[in-house]
């Protein structure tokens, strides 16, 4: 593996945490529900392990600590956002500590499901404030890359009602009360989440995938993409930026104006 | 040091929180002033740190298999208050009652800046908290508070004695020396936050009575005319 440059976080550091240590490589997939992020990184895991690479792949509420915690309360009936967003806070801690950070000193490629993005992104649709979520969030490392699997809602829901044949109460946002039935309100909230994160893919450094086409051709522009981040770089390569988070006067996540 | 930013109580019902180490008496305080409120037929509504259900698991989880880092507890205590806060203390403070809470946001000012997480960063965290309408710092010398505490309670656990931060091998000494940083940031936060300082060495009598004072000065026109009270309260 090419030397990179030392990964730094975006606002806080973490307790304990020597990043000129973290040989590995940080690889981000966002992008909102049923984008088919999961295809995509299952395929991206075999063709980087094919080439010789040590994958760690990993997502939301996949952490030891607070993983069947979140489960058990979107099982229940009161799971209200502020804590919602906390519990994905503290499961997105938790995976960063005790597996990416690991992983990324052992240099895996860490392939990670979604990031603080999505978690950022659904705290804005639940009309939280952009800035208070932004400086929790802000222990997190900046990706070597995120690749934002972008798509419209249209797109979406072709792929719920095609793929999965239901919509889920929480992908619909249902907890927050935006429509009659789960139709109506999948389209507003997944609306709200996908402003949101197009409002940060500047700031932050996306690079933004076109995910309405075929999966093939989505895997070969992510193929492309990540290829060139492994090889030695002559020019500089687009890196996520840390300036969203610096810059705190201008927030770069959206607040929701659409409600 | 910073100071936190909290929402506004808009609502009829008011919000009295205490905060103190371990061994201060706070709790016991805060009971007394309860039940007193209570007699004189006030609506009080109770919320002790750490008590949600909806995350109980997890923490029993994390201190069990001591998983925690200084991120994660600050973090899933961060969730547990979000969750009362949402689900209890906003409603009850909407429907007026008083709603008097066994430590606040600033255990989590004191306890995690200890544990080496950024104040500002904790303080942002917390800034969803309701801002409260009174707020009683119990202060306590150190070993006064141990006193109480090795004298009377059962083993210390190992995140209350702040195991975690490997001050000491010996339970004793860690506690001593994590309760004693914790009372330093308590004392520099004193003056940010106006908090109402009850010497916690005085009687308990003495203090009640001074808790009680302060109450009827500070909220005498709320307790007037908003709070709700109970129905088959005692007449004024």
């Amino acid at each position: 593996m090419t030397t990179l440059q030392p990964l730094s976080f975006y606002a806080e550091s973490l307790p304990e945490v020597e990043t000129s240590e973290l040989q590995g490589k940080l690889i981000v997939i966002e992008g909102p529900d049923a984008v088919g992020r999961t295809t995509q990184i299952e395929r991206l895991r075999a063709w980087l392990e094919q080439q010789g690479h040590a994958v760690l792949d990993t997502g939301l509420a996949r952490s030891a600590l607070a993983g069947k915690g979140i489960q058990q309360a979107k099982e229940g009936n009161t799971f209200g956002p502020l804590t919602m967003t906390l519990f994905y806070a503290t499961d997105f801690a938790d995976r960063l500590e005790n597996e990416i950070i690991p992983a990324l000193r052992a240099g895996f490629v860490v392939l990670t499901d979604r990031y603080i993005f999505s978690l950022m992104a659904r705290a804005v649709a639940r009309g939280e404030d952009p800035r208070w979520i932004e400086q929790v969030a802000g222990f997190a490392l900046v990706p070597h890359a995120i690749y934002y699997l972008r798509a419209e809602v249209k797109d979406l829901v072709s792929r719920v009602v095609v793929g999965r044949g239901a919509f889920d109460y929480w992908e619909s946002g249902m907890d927050v009360g935006l429509g009659q039935d789960m139709y109506d309100s999948f389209l507003r909230y997944q609306l709200r989440v996908i402003r949101a994160l197009d409002h940060m893919a500047k700031g932050y450094g996306f690079v933004t995938v076109d995910a309405s086409r075929h999966p093939d051709r989505i895997f070969a522009d992510l193929q492309r993409h990540i290829t060139r981040l492994f090889q030695p770089r002559r020019r500089p390569v687009k890196r996520a930026s840390t300036k969203a988070v610096k810059a705190r006067a201008t927030s770069a996540v959206p607040s929701n104006q659409d409600s | 040091m910073p100071r936190p930013s909290f929402v506004t109580n808009r609502f009829r019902g008011k919000l009295i929180i205490v905060e103190g180490i371990d061994g201060s008496g706070k709790s016991t305080q805060l009971s007394l002033l309860s039940q007193w409120l209570r007699s004189q037929g006030y609506a009080v509504a109770f919320s002790e740190w750490n008590s949600s259900p909806l995350v109980r698991d997890t923490t029993k989880r994390g201190k069990k298999k001591e998983m925690f880092t200084p991120t994660t507890f600050s973090l899933i205590h961060a969730t547990d208050f979000a969750d009362r806060m949402e689900r209890y203390i906003v409603p009850m403070l909407k429907a007026g009652a008083i709603v008097c809470a066994d430590r606040y946001a600033f255990t989590a000012f004191a306890r995690d800046v200890v544990r080496g997480v950024s104040r500002n960063w904790v303080r942002n965290l917390y800034r969803f908290a309701m801002r409260p309408n009174l707020a009683f710092y119990f202060r306590v010398p150190l070993e006064v508070a141990l006193g109480r505490i090795l004298g009377g309670r059962d083993a210390i656990k190992y995140y209350e004695a702040g195991m975690d931060l490997q001050l000491s091998r010996n339970i004793v000494e860690s506690f001593r020396m994590f309760q004693g940083r914790i009372l330093e940031e308590y004392d520099q936060m004193a003056t940010e936050v106006g908090f109402h300082i009850i010497d916690a060495t005085g009687s308990i009598e003495q203090q009640q009575q001074q808790m009680r004072e302060i109450v009827m000065r500070e909220l005498a026109e709320s307790l007037q005319n908003t709070v709700l009270r109970t129905q088959t309260g005692a007449p004024r």
